[in-house]
């Protein structure tokens, strides 16, 4: 029985080999790359927890960004009980009990500062971190209308993400119409169709594209494409949703190009061989046999595509104009979510409500990536269930 | 091994005396505006003074208050004042108001094209350009052509100072576009005819700094370094550091002081920002 073998040729300890079989050196390897593995999956999983944690007072509705609060004078100091003090300051009864009456008597003579900063507006009472304001249009005092408003520094902050999310997928979808055509495309040729003398060249100059710095890549699109782009379709705004996501499917061909090509030529040659046995062009067997075949894994390389474009900071940054227009316009300058992060959280005041909204987003945006990458293996192991003929 | 262990007993003295030379240091961290005038102070200051350290960081004006409340900076550099609630952090945090020294004026001018026939404008035309009220460039003298807005990050103190003097805290246009810095500003605004934006007074070539009216009515100013520090031409501010005051001696006093004194404030001028008028100075 191997089974039983098994178990006599290893003793207890972590499976430890006797005999001839022992090898310290590899056994210690073993488990060291074990160990590093499991520190990358801790990793991703602290990194999750870490920005949940910060966005959790946001998630929870705790965060209270309302500019006019009740204000008790600092005279009445010694009238308040300890927990009362200690809810009013924001601070926790054993820090109340261990802070001088000085720096309570400050603490107070400041939240009065703060009530008399606070704006004459009928929004000042308002919450602005609650859902209702996070997702649906508001009409503030100003405004001609009820809006989707981006505004995080103003007298009265204002924290729609809708114009964010609509940012977001409106760059990633121009990004992708104009990166997946062109990397499969390069992929079948290069894979099926290109004589190999062309093939060593095309194929390390995509590949190429993937060693251009993001940075370097969202200055060209600033300084070179936004105007070339600009020129040629005489739309009004030189920064926009359309040169981010051009200069962004720049980034992304290669990603798409690389593993598409992978799963294209690992389909077996017998496949082709076979339809140009019976009688099919090079073409045919390109179009109807291999690339359906390796169908999963053109998809695999479409959604990984899709997950580098969603999480693609400096290109946007630099290219879209940055303007948190609600409008599902390709032309108008736009706003993306990763863009506002990285622009944002330098000067938020840690721990407010600026900055729990910052962490909400990124999130949000792991969420989106998370799922569709989920997804993506579901679908792909949908197709090759398909493909191999098990439904 | 004996090698090895004399290494080790090395690198431990050499430890020693990295601590021991920490006694001199100052850490500044804070504003990006004022990062390059910082280092400038500081490489002139320890020319004159070799045995003080300083080291000076970026990062944001919030980053250096959040420093100066963990205690892991002694001085913050910040373009805006400071906040209530930042405030609220360092007392909770040691107990005292952090102490405000103004440092030195900057200047914000408003750029447009070169081909642009606008010359001036009032600081309530600049208003209504900014929030999005004027939308074209016939509305206050100019082409029939829309206007394109070119805004700084909301990040920057720059942004918060312009919201808060010039739009008079009400919120920007949402087709403003929001630009990584100054230099962003004046490349896309020397690129665009119909562009405006706003930025620091040292940079720019390709574009135009308008000459800005306080009301309608009166004489309309160039900003230049008489007319910011003598207060005629309407957008300046001041730059700030912001020191514990626990920290406030020895090393770190002096040095406040030479910033404020009139060495200190010949390099302003080098960087390209205004120095304190004299009243203001130590």
């Amino acid at each position: 029985m191997p089974q039983s073998q098994q178990s006599k040729r290893s003793i207890g300890w972590l499976g430890l080999h006797r005999g001839h079989k022992a090898r310290p050196l590899e056994w210690v390897t073993e488990k060291f790359i074990f160990l590093v593995s499991l520190s990358v999956i801790v990793t991703v999983f602290l990194i999750f927890v870490f920005v949940l944690r910060e966005a959790l007072p946001i998630f929870l509705g705790t965060a209270n960004s309302s500019a006019v609060r009740p204000v008790i004078p600092p005279d009445q100091l010694d009238e308040l009980s300890p927990e009362r003090l200690a809810s009013y300051l924001g601070l926790s009864k054993k820090e109340v009990a261990e802070t001088d009456r000085e720096t309570l008597q400050l603490l107070m003579e400041l939240k009065v500062e703060a009530a008399a900063e606070a704006p004459d507006d009928k929004d000042a009472k308002v919450n602005t971190t609650g859902w209702r304001y996070i997702l649906f249009p508001y009409q503030w005092t100003g405004y001609d209308k009820a809006r989707f408003i981006w505004q995080p520094i103003s007298q009265i902050p204002k924290y729609n993400i809708i114009p964010l999310l609509v940012g977001s997928l409106k760059v990633t979808l121009v990004s992708l119409l104009f990166a997946v055509p062109l990397a499969l495309g390069a992929a079948v040729y290069v894979s099926q169709l290109a004589p190999p003398k062309w093939k060593e060249v095309i194929k390390p100059a995509i590949e190429l594209l993937s060693g251009i710095p993001s940075v370097v890549l969202g200055f060209f699109a600033l300084v070179v494409m936004a105007s070339f782009l600009q020129w040629l379709f005489g739309y009004e705004s030189r920064l926009n949703a359309f040169v981010a996501g051009a200069a962004l499917g720049l980034a992304i061909i290669p990603v798409v190009f690389s593993i598409a090509e992978d799963a294209l030529t690992s389909v077996p040659q017998s496949y082709i061989q076979a339809a140009l046995a019976l009688g099919s062009t090079r073409w045919q067997a390109a179009w109807k046999i291999v690339l359906p075949a390796a169908l999963p894994g053109v998809f695999a390389a479409v959604v990984l595509g899709f997950g580098r474009a969603v999480g693609e900071t400096m290109i946007v940054l630099m290219a879209s104009g940055n303007a948190s227009i609600m409008s599902w316009d390709v032309f108008d300058s736009t706003r993306t979510i990763t863009a506002t992060i990285a622009a944002e959280l330098a000067e938020a005041v840690f721990g407010g409500h600026h900055y729990g909204i910052l962490f909400m987003i990124g999130t949000l945006l792991f969420v989106v990536t998370f799922v569709s990458n989920l997804a993506g293996g579901f679908v792909m192991q949908h197709l090759k269930g398909r493909l191999e003929g098990k439904k | 091994m004996k090698k090895i262990f004399t290494q080790f007993n090395l690198a431990l003295a050499a430890l020693a005396v990295a601590t021991a030379a920490h006694a001199g240091n100052i850490t500044v961290k804070g504003s990006d505006t004022l990062v390059i005038l910082a280092q400038k102070w500081a490489e002139v200051y320890a020319r004159k003074n070799p045995e003080t350290k300083i080291q000076v960081t970026g990062g944001g004006s919030g980053i250096g208050f959040a420093a100066l409340q963990n205690r892991t900076t002694d001085l913050a550099n910040a373009s805006r004042k400071i906040r209530v609630k930042e405030i609220e952090s360092c007392v909770k945090a040691f107990g005292k108001r952090p102490t405000e020294y103004k440092v030195a004026l900057d200047g914000l001018s408003v750029y447009v094209n070169d081909a642009n026939p606008v010359q001036n404008l009032s600081l309530e035309q600049l208003e209504g350009i900014f929030t999005g009220r004027i939308k074209n460039w016939n509305q206050i003298g100019g082409n029939d052509a829309p206007i394109t807005i070119y805004s700084r990050e909301n990040s920057s103190g720059t942004y918060e100072f312009f919201k808060e003097h010039v739009l008079k805290g009400r919120d920007f246009a949402a087709t403003a576009q929001t630009l990584q810095g100054t230099a962003q500003v004046i490349q896309n605004v020397a690129k665009e005819k119909n562009g405006i934006g706003y930025g620091g007074g040292a940079y720019g070539s390709g574009v135009k700094h308008l000459k800005i009216k306080k009301d309608a009515n009166s004489p309309a100013v160039e900003p230049t370094e008489e007319s910011v520090v003598n207060g005629t031409y309407p957008i300046w501010r001041y730059l700030f550091i912001y020191v514990n005051p626990a920290l406030d001696k020895d090393e770190v006093a002096s040095y406040l002081t030479w910033i404020r004194s009139d060495d200190g404030q010949n390099v302003v001028k080098d960087v390209g920002y205004y120095p304190l008028p004299a009243n203001l100075r130590k």
